[in-house]
């Protein structure tokens, strides 16, 4: 009992302790910390920002193409089926993307993969897949999401993944295997064609060697068509492919037409507590063809505010109350920058649409381009 | 424009610009210096990007690299009685240190932490790099410090009453000025103010003087004065408490033990070294600062000037207000590139590192609207503001 209650305890005041020295060596740096300094040595030491080094690349696909990437030491264990977020600098401009990571927690080597397609415009993917090479650096976010297999329950999967959504059920089958305990499970995946198809090779060999795991890969495409053809997902399909579907728990991940296609069927047949879905949103909203206004939404206050194409969004705050932060007035002091959350805004002195998420937006120049989100 | 034909366009109650163009060729050149400012912003991309970092980067190894030359200097006292122990070698790497960890604080102070907080990087959206978040190796807080920076100063550039950078609130550099008998010793206190200049910056943001005039002032700034109060605090602890007591910590064994130097001097060598880095970096941003807008043929501006003035106006008044000093590139770095003052003040939050191209550009620009465009030597520029300090001292 005694013991019990010693051991948590002990090892709370070795981290506590930790904590204490890295703030005193802190003092040191002020004001930076310490490991601004280290980081000089070696980026992956560095315990202010989370970075990983690319130690390997290679190509799955024609566009696509698996990273396997060093985190530094802030990292923590994952679970399969999450993703991290990354930064990537893209002519000058740090934008963060969302990515499943592939590869097992089981995995012993520290080494961890994602697995990213080169999509059509996707700049920032394109350079991933295209430009990245071994021995850069990434900035990296923590492991997140709730797309995971429940230690608890037994359940039965139903993957139904489509292109790159593979991923996520990539690193559950690869766990499922590493911790020898393969569950039932069927698995629909949609890929353009044979040689096309992001891990085929490694899923028919977990197929042919696990009878629990039912594999069905469905072609989309013919070969030298750019277009998806055939093989979309229906009803009859699902009902063919995995008559017992409504026992299961379906997690499903992969492009945005497969997915409604699905919650459709699913609100249908009244199943949707056993769908399980992955979905990344692009973060760009639609850009408005015309200069017009739209609601503004001020987060932080709670406050919604009509406002037109052509009045600054510092004044639509005020107007509606609010006091937010400022100084100049015409866009040189930003000090009424605030972050974009969705939407669109339009720069009053260049005409410039601003639609990234995470965007600064000067407020005192910048005016309502649709509807809008802003951390006010 | 000398400064007589100055005073004769320029009289006290005129509320128009000194220059000799219409209210539509004023807006005409603000639209020309539009045009520049959105091909620079345009053309922001990596190169940019790979610059700051390096800076940073630089800054970084060579602050580590002062800290570490100071300390070794201690290895070298001639109290040791190894072969390379001798008050020359000790002088030497002693001041290489202080010079090196000087370098690194005027770089932080003026290529790094002027221009982040200007908001000159935040179009690269590193979380590292912003504007909000960047704390400088200053004395003063630097969201107080953006407060009378960028809102005040670079809005109302050298306007008599409304900007606090004229004079500090301690300098008379302007005719328009009122003489009083304090300023009679103007040239210490400017002397004065070079060796503690960012306790000067610091203090003058709580506009001290205020507080003689009316209790409120008082009550209004506790919680800025807790601020400066926490932030001064934790850059003297570092300077002149914990650098100096770890190297007496280091040499404790030895000295006990009969080898090593005294800790006094260890103690104090440490920390004059420490003293003399800030004092350095004090005095070099001071010159360069008061290069900026106090030299021969600045413009200064009353507020009947300034009234409903166009951002077009706005341009005209920065760059009759500002002052370039001419210098190599590594003088420009040095200055943070505020050797270019008049690109940054038309343009306070470009990237700092595309003004040395800005410069033939608006400078050509200005011949053509026949705007005076104030660019010279640092002699020229600091002679002329040290004469203007004593002449001003007088009435
Ligand atoms: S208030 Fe100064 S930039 Fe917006």
């Amino acid at each position: 009992m005694s013991d019990k209650k010693h051991s948590p305890s002990s090892t709370k005041s070795k981290s506590s302790f930790l904590a204490k020295f890295s703030a005193f060596t802190d003092k040191f740096a002020y004001p930076l910390r310490a490991s601004h300094y280290v980081e000089l040595l070696n980026p992956l030491w560095a315990g202010h920002a989370l970075k990983a080094k690319v130690v390997k690349v290679w190509d799955e696909t024609k566009d696509a193409r698996t990273l396997t990437l060093k985190p530094g030491f802030n990292w923590r264990n994952y679970r399969a089926g999450q993703h991290i977020r990354i930064g990537v600098a893209l002519d000058g401009v740090q934008y963060t993307r969302t990515y499943t990571i592939s590869s097992p927690p089981e995995r012993n080597d520290g080494l961890f993969t994602i697995t990213v397609k080169a999509i059509a415009d996707g700049r920032i993917s394109h350079h991933l897949v295209r430009k990245i090479k071994v021995g850069s650096f990434l900035a990296i976010g923590l492991p997140q999401g709730d797309f995971y297999l429940p230690d608890s329950r037994p359940v039965k999967p139903l993957f139904i993944t489509a292109g790159s959504g593979i991923t996520p059920a990539m690193s559950m089958l690869e766990s499922m295997l590493a911790k020898d305990r393969m569950r039932d499970t069927v698995h629909i995946h949609y890929a353009p064609h044979e040689f096309d198809a992001i891990f085929g090779e490694r899923l028919k060999k977990i197929a042919s060697e696990h009878s629990l795991y039912d594999l069905n890969q469905v072609f989309t495409h013919e070969y030298g068509e750019h277009k998806q053809t055939k093989g979309y997902f229906h009803a009859e399909q699902l009902e063919k492919l995995c008559p017992d579907w409504r026992e299961r728990e379906t997690y499903a991940c992969g492009p945005q037409p497969l997915i409604e296609a699905m919650e459709k069927h699913y609100t249908l047949e009244n199943m949707t507590r056993y769908l399980h879905i992955e979905r990344f949103s692009a973060q760009l909203a639609v850009i408005p063809k015309e200069a017009v206004g739209g609601t503004v939404s001020f987060s932080k206050s709670g406050i919604d505010a009509l406002a037109d194409a052509s009045t600054a969004l510092l004044r639509v705050a005020e107007d509606a109350g609010m006091n937010p932060p400022h100084g100049c007035r015409m866009g040189i002091c930003h000090s009424c920058s605030t972050t974009l959350l969705s939407g669109c805004v339009r720069d009053l002195r260049t005409g410039k649409l601003i639609n990234d998420v995470g965007s600064k937006v000067q407020t005192c120049v910048c005016a309502a381009a649709g509807d809008c989100e802003l951390d006010l | 424009m000398n400064t007589d034909e100055f005073k004769k366009v320029n009289t006290k109650n005129s509320t128009r610009l000194p220059v000799d163009l219409s209210d539509p060729q004023i807006e005409e050149f603000g639209r020309e210096l539009d045009a520049i400012r959105e091909e620079v912003i345009d053309s922001r991309g990596a190169k940019d990007r790979k610059y700051i970092l390096t800076v940073i980067k630089t800054q970084r190894i060579l602050g580590l690299l002062g800290r570490i030359m100071i300390y070794a200097s201690i290895l070298l006292l001639p109290a040791w009685s190894h072969d390379l122990a001798s008050s020359t070698n000790f002088w030497i790497l002693i001041s290489l240190g202080t010079l090196s960890l000087a370098t690194a604080k005027i770089l932080e102070n003026m290529e790094i932490g002027h221009n982040i907080l200007h908001g000159q990087w935040d179009w690269m959206k590193d979380p590292d790099i912003q504007s909000s978040s960047w704390e400088w190796n200053h004395v003063c807080p630097s969201d107080q410090w953006i407060q009378s920076h960028n809102i005040k100063h670079h809005t109302w550039t050298n306007v008599i009453g409304k900007d606090p950078d004229i004079g500090y609130g301690l300098l008379r550099v302007s005719s328009r000025q009122k003489w009083r008998p304090f300023y009679l010793l103007q040239p210490l206190y400017a002397f004065l103010l070079a060796v503690l200049f960012e306790w000067g910056i610091a203090i003058q943001e709580l506009e001290l003087g205020k507080m003689f005039k009316r209790k409120s002032h008082a009550e209004k700034i506790r919680p800025l004065l807790q601020r400066t109060g926490t932030k001064m605090m934790k850059q003297i602890t570092k300077d002149y408490i914990l650098w100096p007591l770890l190297a007496v910590v280091m040499t404790l064994p030895f000295t006990f033990s009969g080898v090593g130097p005294s800790l006094f001097v260890v103690f104090f060598s440490v920390l004059i070294a420490n003293v003399l880095a800030n004092i350095f970096r004090n005095m070099w941003t001071y010159l360069i600062i008061f290069c900026g807008h106090f030299p021969k043929d600045v413009y200064h501006f009353t507020r009947a000037q300034v009234e409903n003035e166009t951002r077009a106006k706005w341009y005209v008044r920065q760059m009759l207000g500002s002052c370039n000093i001419r210098g190599g590139k590594l003088f420009h770095i040095m200055s943070g590139n505020l050797s270019h003052q008049i690109e940054h003040h038309l343009f306070p939050d470009i990237p700092s590192n595309r003004y040395p191209a800005l410069a033939p550009r608006v400078r050509a620009l200005a011949e053509r609207y026949k705007i005076p465009y104030n660019s010279a030597s640092l002699t020229r520029q600091f002679g002329t503001t040290l004469w203007k300090i004593f002449r001003y001292s007088f009435p």
